[in-house]
């Protein structure tokens, strides 16, 4: 078999889901009243960044059979952190940034801890930690408020030569700096050999601990990108409960329209982007279909019990009954 | 002879009583004491009977989590399961006189429609557990938002849901601490004298074992989520009955906290391990948390801190998985 084919094989999820967010794309710009033009795919790609990196942050958790529900309360935090030291010149808000990123490691590195050297389960875990980064976020911004260093947020969610979104651009430089090299690191591979199954990683010598702490840092340093990049595009800090919420949960739905394997050890971070993309063009389909904005979450939700269950169809190609059973 | 018995009798209460139960309960109590010394109300009767009433709303909704999370599965459904218990049955009081009977088995009736649609899911489609629940709650919330934003129904509750939650019967016991009780115990003899019980406990250590000793596992599962959907769905009815009203968001601040009081009552989240008197505890525990919490007035984000922080320290306490190497 060729080396070609091996690839198609293996990256088969992620692409399926770049080809179905293509083909909504298509629907959502074809009927959009303005057209195929800059101003929509601004708005679009503005909104899909965010769910789109913590979707991301959510995946380097998810390859190692682990799942990160507090990934949304980092996301919240490091917003009203943002929208406190991201002000000013711009010296002072370069080192603002460098501030939220280290609040996300940090976040990242907590749940790392608790999880692997605690012996928690990581869903309930995430859970109390989740509730500890919210507090966090309460006790920065009990009101919602705040500002951000005006020429960076306006840079990075405008467009590069009147056409290009720059929050495109922005997400483009994450996978090419922080997932790329990472998922091609010793350490990278060991987070998926984790992930597939730990006995067997730690039986061959893969050092499993570095591994997944490094999977849960990363996914801290990712939702802080999100939590800088939502002060950029809501020029304020607001510690929502019901955002929080949401993010985490939608990052879950957009990991799996990804192909991203719950149970670890497969999928990409690329499969994730574009998983999330895809959901945030599945809210926004029915809005060029004119129908009543009251249908679009029961839309939503259908369309996501649709795309879960379509994964299913393997179930009835089974000849052995036990192997719905691993 | 006499001490031999003796001795008999405390070997089998050491069998019966499980460390994290033991614990839980004396973390309750160590609550309740360092409470006392902020305010003597905090060991009065009425203070107790009261928290018990506001624990059993908490009660009956992680009693559906517990027997999913015993399958070693997990209900992301739940917050709005709650609402859908709560909205439709208060939407059925305003059917007239027919309303007002069937507003509280309807109500349920909706939470067991959509636990089955979780249950086929996790137990034919064999869908991860929290996808597909987390699919259902999405589907939950659409439908709610079509109805009141289509429908305008009412959504006050009836007397007979104001009174299973706010009254009482006799000798002062709230009525919702009864409807916990009854259900409690239904839940104990289900899940500790019945074949289907027994199952449960099974296909939570190895669903394999258990299909192949002739368990029709996945019948057991989808009967599993259905319960659950309407154990939800019933304390979204105390809860309307309760607030004598029905919200949309009603059931968002329950999702945690039921996993939260499970997990603390020493139950495993991988299935399989767990009794429902660590449930009690672990339900008793939270809302003893929360009620403290806002007694001595802390502002909410000193709460949630404090939250997080004492479920993961009691959860290093006994919690800690074994190394599986």
């Amino acid at each position: 078999m060729s080396d070609w084919r091996y690839l198609l094989a293996q990256n088969r999820a992620t692409l399926l889901s770049v080809i179905f967010f293509v083909v909504m794309f298509a629907i959502y710009t074809s009927n959009h009243p303005a057209g195929f033009s800059a101003n929509v795919v601004q708005t679009a790609a503005n909104k899909g960044v965010l769910l789109a990196l913590v979707a991301m942050a959510q995946t380097f958790v998810v390859i190692t059979a682990g799942i990160d529900l507090s990934v949304g309360a980092v996301f919240v935090l490091t917003n009203c952190v943002a929208s406190w030291i991201v002000v000013g010149t711009a010296a002072s808000a370069t080192l603002g940034v460098l501030g939220v990123l280290l609040t996300g490691l940090a976040c990242g590195a907590v749940n790392g801890l608790i999880v692997i050297y605690g012996r928690l389960q990581p869903i309930v875990a995430t859970i109390a930690s989740g509730a500890v980064f919210f507090g966090l976020a309460l006790l920065l911004r009990p009101v919602p408020g705040g500002d951000v260093y005006g020429p960076l947020a306006d840079g990075l969610t405008g467009r590069i030569f009147g056409v290009l979104p720059a929050s495109l651009v922005a997400l483009g430089g994450v996978v090419l700096l922080v997932w790329i090299p990472y998922s091609r690191s010793a350490i990278g591979r060991a987070t998926y050999a984790v992930g597939s199954s730990e006995t067997a990683a730690y039986m061959s010598g893969v050092p499993v601990d570095v591994a997944k702490f490094c999977a849960y840092l990363l996914s801290g340093f990712v939702a802080a990108l999100g939590g800088l990049f939502l002060t950029f595009v809501t020029y304020s800090g607001e510690a929502s409960a019901a955002n929080g919420n949401t993010y985490t949960l939608f990052s879950i739905a957009a990991v799996v329209l990804g192909g991203v394997s719950l149970f670890g050890g497969s999928g990409s971070a690329i499969g994730a982007i574009f998983g999330a993309l895809m959901f945030r063009t599945i809210g926004d389909l029915l809005f060029v279909f004119n129908l009543d904005p009251l249908w679009q979450p029961l839309f939503q939700g259908l369309v996501l019990l649709a795309a879960v269950c379509v994964g299913s169809a393997r179930v009835f190609q089974v000849r052995n009954r036990l192997e719905l059973f691993p | 002879m006499s001490e031999n018995a003796e001795t008999g009798f405390a070997e089998a209460l050491k069998r019966r009583i499980d460390p994290p139960v033991a614990i839980a309960f004396a973390c309750v109590i160590v609550m309740l004491l360092l409470g006392s010394l902020y305010s003597s109300s905090f060991l009065s009767p009425e203070y107790l009977l009261q928290q018990l009433k506001v624990a059993s709303f908490l009660g009956v909704i992680a009693t559906g989590t517990m027997i999913v999370i015993l399958l070693g599965q997990i209900d992301l459904s739940i917050p709005w399961v709650v609402a859908v218990g709560g909205m439709m049955s208060t939407a059925a009081t305003g059917w007239g006189p027919v309303g007002h009977v069937i507003a509280i088995p309807f109500g349920i009736a909706c939470g067991v429609a959509l636990g089955l649609v979780n249950g086929f899911g996790v137990a034919y489609l064999r869908i991860p557990s929290m996808i597909i629940t987390l699919a259902v709650n999405a589907v939950a919330q659409g439908l709610m938002v079509v109805h009141t934003g289509g429908f305008s129904p009412q959504d006050s509750s009836s007397p007979a849901m104001r009174t299973l939650a706010t009254g009482e019967l006799f000798f002062g016991l709230p009525n919702a601490l009864i409807v916990w009780a009854v259900v409690g115990a239904g839940a104990i003899f289900l899940l500790n004298r019945t074949t289907f019980g027994r199952a449960v406990y099974g296909i939570g250590n190895r669903e394999r074992a258990a299909y192949l000793s002739g368990i029709d596992t996945q019948r057991v599962v989808l009967i599993a989520f259905a319960l659950a959907g309407g154990l939800s769905a019933f304390g979204g009815v105390l809860l309307a009955g309760y607030a004598s009203k029905a919200a949309q968001a009603m059931g968002d601040a329950y999702l945690l906290p039921a996993i939260a009081a499970v997990v603390l009552g020493g139950a495993s989240i991988l299935g399989g391990r767990g009794s429902y008197l660590g449930t009690v505890a672990g339900v008793i525990l939270i809302t003893l948390l929360q009620s403290i919490l806002s007694v001595v007035q802390m502002p909410e984000a000193g709460r949630q801190i404090t939250y997080g922080i004492v479920i993961v320290a009691m959860l290093l306490l006994y919690g800690r998985e074994s190394r599986a190497r």
